[in-house]
């Protein structure tokens, strides 16, 4: 690692409104399913928040509800501290990432990553420069005149991704976006996206339910729990940025991943029975010494900064 | 390339020459009668000798195949987006469609011949009446067929609802609009012709469908193998065109125009 940065420091200094403040959120689909039972959580400028959970936990419909897709039944949604409206203006700008590509087969690269600054009506001369900029970023400069058919599927969720980042977002939202990938190919973009959040400071919010992705990727980990989808207990990851490949091999790394095994297991076994929003607070396989990151009432610990300073004790 | 070639071409080519031949060569063989089965050089004869009569027909013919077919399609599309407005819309007003394709045209001609004084618009309304509602079937559909990601993708980024047609529900209709051009061309021809079975035109206006009834009655048969042959090519070269039309839109992009590597 070559520049031994703590993710922590470079948030530490973050102030002001959280990204996205989720309190008390709950879905309940119109066939009396409940997707989501009261939600609370808490995303600071540049976290990568990673919703980590088993199908049917309701990670996706509260992604939804965080970018506007879907309406909660119940509680109250937060962007920057404003409401839904001001979302989209300057510095309060929220991009979606499908999990496969949807792109328009109608068009090429060029015009399926144009689409949102032609939607806005940016002039075609400064729209095509940032298009152009966007392309390389994801190392895709040359296949802007290819039709989405033409290319793999790693290309066309890359596509995807530079269509998200052209109008220079400030919250990332993806969800399970390389899920349908094969696994080398999931690797590289993982690691493309990461150095990409490194240099580009925007916040993101990740749905996963790849143990690995999650600890790859992120400074902070929500384990979700099915039946109703819930939070079950926070993570952070507190191993230095920038990562590299190299961090997949090392034993932080697999200590993390088996935290987060052991947690998931726990939130499956635990079931429905438990009410009680704190119940997973101090169980074992909490992490020593941390400050309250998995502390279950979710809310209070991600507001408070202090919870980003806590090592798990596996990792030591 | 050329093995494609080979195959679009000269293969049913090749088919149509033995058939022919064929026939030729049992109707001299077995002598039938030219008022039964006339050979295919008399019919070819036949088509030269009366060249003036039957490119007339075939003249009157095509207009108003092509006079209903874009009625069709102007008037099916228009519908279409009509219905895509609400369900609402589309509840109310799409089972007066169907009962417009269920009737036959053959029951409500005589009625729109009785209306309508001219005789070539009433033959292009009926016709137009038969070729519509593929159209309009097809079109809705596809205007209803738009990706549920993108269209989250559209509303996220706040677009209009004129951004939202122009750009993802007519791109994605295409495809379905087309397949309705295909079969309401071929509906065109043969609603104009069925028309005139039961309209008649007669004198001047004549169609083709009116000199096969009069070589009918006249046991003029390779008058008649010659008109049928003359409606048959202009069916053919319709579905070419609309097969071309269709390509030309969406051959660089819909599967349904990629050519699969062998």
């Amino acid at each position: 690692m070559a520049v031994d940065t703590p993710a922590t420091d470079a948030l530490q200094g973050a102030v002001g409104p959280a990204v996205v403040d989720v309190r008390g959120v709950e879905k309940r689909f119109a066939n009396g399913t409940q997707a989501l039972a009261p939600v609370d959580l808490a995303v600071r400028p540049g976290e990568f928040v990673t919703l980590l959970g088993p199908s049917g936990c309701g990670k996706s419909t509260l992604l939804r509800a965080i970018a506007g897709l879907t309406q909660p039944s119940a509680g109250a949604l937060r962007w920057w501290g404003g409401d839904a409206g001001h979302v989209g203006e300057p510095g309060r700008k929220l991009v979606f990432v499908f999990q496969d590509a949807t792109l328009m087969p109608w068009t090429r690269v060029r015009a399926n990553v144009r689409l949102p600054l032609d939607l806005a009506g940016v002039p075609r001369d400064e729209a095509d420069a940032r298009v152009d900029a966007s392309l390389a970023l994801v190392g895709l400069a040359k296949f802007d005149r290819h039709y989405p058919r033409e290319l793999s599927g790693g290309m066309q969720m890359r596509t995807s991704i530079a269509r998200a980042l052209v109008t220079e977002p400030d919250l990332l939202l993806l969800d399970e976006p390389f899920g349908a990938l094969d696994e080398i190919t999931r690797n590289k973009l993982d690691a493309d996206l990461l150095e990409l959040w490194w240099r580009k400071r925007f916040t993101v919010m990740f749905v996963t339910h790849s143990i690995y992705e999650a600890v790859f990727l992120s400074t902070r980990v929500v384990v979700m729990s099915a039946r109703p989808g819930r939070v079950f207990r926070e993570i952070v990851i507190d191993a230095p940025h920038p990562r590299t490949e190299a961090f997949r091999v090392t034993q932080e790394f697999a200590a993390y991943a088996k935290l987060l095994s052991e947690c998931l297991m726990e939130a499956s076994t635990e079931g429905a029975p438990s009410r009680n929003a704190g119940a997973p607070n101090g169980t074992a396989g909490a992490p020593q010494g941390n400050d309250g990151a998995p502390d279950g009432t979710a809310g209070a610990s991600s507001r408070g900064v202090a919870a980003m300073a806590g090592k798990p004790g596996a990792s030591a | 390339m050329k093995r494609d070639w080979l195959g679009k071409v000269v293969a049913p080519a090749a088919v149509g020459v033995v058939v022919l031949a064929l026939w030729q060569w049992l109707v001299t063989a077995l002598e039938v009668p030219v008022y039964l089965v006339p050979s295919p050089l008399l019919v070819a004869q036949t088509l030269v000798d009366d060249r003036v009569l039957l490119l007339g027909s075939l003249w009157v013919t095509l207009k108003v195949t092509f006079a209903a077919f874009v009625i069709a399609v102007l008037g099916g599309t228009a519908m279409a987006f009509v219905f895509v407005q609400s369900r609402w819309v589309e509840r109310s007003l799409f089972p007066y469609a169907v009962l417009l394709q269920v009737t036959p045209i053959v029951a409500i001609a005589p009625l729109i011949i009785i209306w309508v004084d001219n005789a070539g618009v009433a033959l292009t309304l009926c016709a137009a009446i038969v070729a519509i509602f593929p159209v309009i079937s097809n079109t809705t559909l596809g205007l209803r067929s738009v990706s549920p990601g993108l269209a989250d993708l559209f509303r996220m980024n706040k677009a209009t609802r004129w951004q939202t047609l122009a750009r993802l529900r007519i791109p994605s209709a295409l495809p379905y609009f087309f397949g309705g051009l295909r079969i309401s061309s071929g509906l065109s021809l043969i609603g104009a012709v069925v028309a005139e079975f039961v309209a008649g035109t007669g004198g001047t206006g004549a169609g083709l469908a009116y000199q096969i009834l009069v070589s009918g009655f006249q046991l003029n048969v390779p008058r008649l193998f010659a008109a049928l042959f003359l409606i048959t090519l202009t069916g053919v070269v319709l579905f070419v065109l609309m097969v071309w039309l269709s390509r030309l839109a969406l051959g660089d992009w819909h599967e349904s125009e990629l050519t699969i590597e062998p």
